[in-house]
């Protein structure tokens, strides 16, 4: 009874990727927030979603942009989606009718094409931004050590962080600052180089302050003061930023030991003058200072930029920056998209690879099923 | 003699370009080990070409302007590696390994090959003098591109417009680091030089008529400008770019003492 066997053959059940997800361009905070995912859920969901037989391997990407399942079914199963949003909307117990409209359905190459673009930074609100990388890595090593992942999820995880890698590394969509704030930080960085032995002061306490804050932190920034005229507000942003709280009244005195000064107050008055800046820098020995004015109007006297070893950058200056630059990234679109099409070509020529293997195993699997009949007949 | 070492140290400085520009590009810590071990590479091979020169010869390769110039180029090359690896910096590397291609490139296509005669034998000192010399000429060489391109940072930076090219540079400081390292190897090799060449001097002639060579004075100028820029880079109203601006000023001196001097007014020096 082997002749039947090349006839189906050609029916092996051939693995299919899904997807189904929403993000920031699909569904609104409010619904993200529900369809978020934690750490622990991710791995819960992924899990249920084997052991209800709706996917054969399952990785969930959730990021405060997006909510992902993506999975792995037989060509044989009926409409894997509808199982998968099924599931999506019993989980997080919300009624079916408010995904109507807002939630994405791929399937195979668009599937992979998808996650592709995910990890290059194309699908992301900051174009080509880093950290989805960070998060997709996560998210597949934390799946893979449950081992909820298979071959076809293996594949498609690890092609998609070597897709995110070279993007970032052939092409510039992820290199130039795209916010003022690090803008600013990475000014400092071309005057001074690493900023490990270096220390800023940044005047006011407010969301601009600190998110300046951040960035210096993030890049490594020696010391950290924080002024502001009111001293429990620069406590807090120095307790959160590890930083030190100065008074105010103390501003002049500690000007010199700054390289990095970053104003961002309110108010009409101009807070650093051209003769206070001119004494820091003497003081200072001639070491240069970078200046960065965040404030409208402007915290620091224009006419400091003619000082000598004085960098002068108030907010126009690096909001030109910043536009400067996604317009760069948005040029390197292209390149980072002819990477993504020739990762995802070299995934289908593998799966093809791998779907005929799948139907010589189910062949030999057919004829030693078959011989075992005869035998027991 | 065949030249195969020289083509093949100008091929390695090539690719170590190739590997400093990338990282430049995409900073990858594999990529820039790569393009210093290129770059070692091409200094150790360029060693042997330079040594199979002098072995042709029977003295160190200056006595013809390819020797001289080569053996510049790969004091150049020793000197940056050096500093590359003392100030953990390689972001200057494309700027030198560049400089060092043109200058071998055109020295393999316009200079004549052709083995010089067998210089007067003139002892280990005389060589030692001249190639600390050379040695300082190629540190101070450096310190003029370093500043150059500090002044070209620096320009951008004060005009609040920088392009696409402005955030491939190396930092202010690290530029500024590096061009007072570099001056300091060449007054140090220029002092040893100078000692060596008085020494010799002082053998072969016995008497001070050396002192009245040009050479000595436009080299005891060198000295002073640059010790001059190394004690002003660190004052108030001169650290910075006005202190790069000497720098790169002072090379013309030197230009003028390897050449004009060399050529036209000494008649102890006329190595070229």
């Amino acid at each position: 009874m082997a002749a039947p066997s090349n006839a189906k053959a050609s029916d092996a059940p051939r693995a299919r990727i899904a997807l189904v997800g929403c993000n920031h361009r699909t569904a609104p905070v409010e619904l993200r927030e529900r369809l978020a995912f934690t750490s622990q859920q991710a791995l819960d969901a992924a899990t249920e979603l084997r052991r209800q037989g709706i996917l054969e391997e399952a990785v969930i990407l959730s990021t405060c942009n997006r909510s992902e399942l993506y999975g792995v079914t037989m060509e044989t199963s009926p409409t894997p989606a509808d199982a998968m949003e099924e599931f999506l909307t019993s989980f997080h117990r919300i009624p079916r009718s408010q995904l109507d409209g807002r939630v994405y359905r791929w399937s195979g190459a668009d599937a992979v094409r998808h996650l592709f673009r995910v990890a290059a930074g194309l699908d992301s609100m900051l174009l080509g931004e880093a950290e989805i990388l960070g998060q997709l890595r996560t998210a597949y090593g934390e799946a893979l050590a449950r081992g909820v992942t298979g071959p076809v999820l293996n594949r498609v995880f690890q092609g998609a962080l070597e897709v995110g890698k070279r993007v970032r590394s052939e092409t510039e969509i992820g290199s130039r600052p795209m916010s003022v704030a690090l803008a600013g930080v990475k000014l400092a960085e071309r005057i001074f180089g690493n900023l490990k032995g270096h220390s800023a002061m940044i005047l006011g306490a407010g969301e601009v302050a600190g998110q300046v804050a951040q960035q210096l932190r993030y890049r490594g920034i020696g010391s950290l003061r924080i002024v502001n005229r009111s001293y429990a507000h620069a406590a807090e942003l120095a307790g959160r930023m590890d930083g030190e709280a100065v008074a105010w009244e103390s501003l002049e005195k500690i000007m010199p030991e700054a390289d990095v000064i970053v104003t961002s107050v309110g108010g009409a008055d101009v807070v650093l003058t051209r003769a206070a800046l001119d004494s820091a820098i003497t003081a200072r020995g001639g070491r240069p200072i970078f200046v960065v004015d965040l404030g409208v109007p402007r915290n620091v006297a224009p006419e400091s930029a003619g000082l000598y070893n004085l960098y002068l950058y108030n907010v126009d200056d690096l909001g030109e920056i910043v536009e400067q630059n996604k317009k760069a990234r948005e040029a390197e679109i292209p390149r980072a998209e002819s990477i993504v099409a020739a990762h995802v070509a070299k995934f289908e020529a593998w799966r093809g690879r791998l779907g005929a293997a799948e139907t010589v195993r189910h062949s030999i699997g057919l004829r030693d099923a078959s011989e075992s009949g005869e035998d027991q007949d | 003699m065949t030249n195969d070492l020289g083509y093949l140290s100008l091929a390695l400085y090539a690719a170590s370009f190739c590997c400093y520009a990338r990282i430049l590009y995409a900073p990858h810590n594999w990529l820039g080990r790569l393009a210093t071990l290129l770059l070692a590479a091409g200094i150790l091979v360029q060693y042997f070409a330079l040594l199979e020169r002098s072995h042709a010869m029977h003295a160190v390769p200056y006595d013809d302007l390819y020797g001289s110039m080569s053996l510049f180029a790969w004091l150049l090359a020793v000197t940056y590696l050096g500093l590359e690896i003392f100030h953990r910096q390689r972001s200057m590397g494309a700027f030198v390994t560049l400089l060092l291609i043109v200058w071998l490139g055109s020295l393999e296509l316009f200079a004549p090959l052709e083995k010089p005669l067998s210089p007067a034998a003139r002892g280990p000192l005389f060589a030692l003098h001249v190639t600390l010399n050379t040695w300082a000429y190629a540190a101070f060489a450096l310190s003029f591109v370093l500043s150059l391109i500090y002044l070209a940072e620096n320009r951008i930076l004060r005009s609040r417009h920088p392009g696409a090219a402005f955030w491939r540079f190396p930092a202010l400081d690290d530029l500024d680091r590096m061009a007072r390292s570099s001056v300091y190897v060449g007054l140090a090799a220029l002092s040893a030089g100078v000692v060596m060449g008085l020494i010799w001097a002082h053998r072969l002639m016995g008497d001070s008529s050396i002192w009245d060579d040009p050479k000595v004075a436009v080299t005891l100028a060198i000295f002073v400008i640059y010790a001059m820029y190394l004690r002003l880079s660190r004052r108030t109203h001169w650290r910075g770019a006005r202190a790069a601006l000497l720098c790169a000023s002072n090379f013309a001196v030197v230009l003028f003492s390897y050449t004009f001097v060399n050529l036209y007014l000494t008649r102890f020096h006329r190595f070229l």
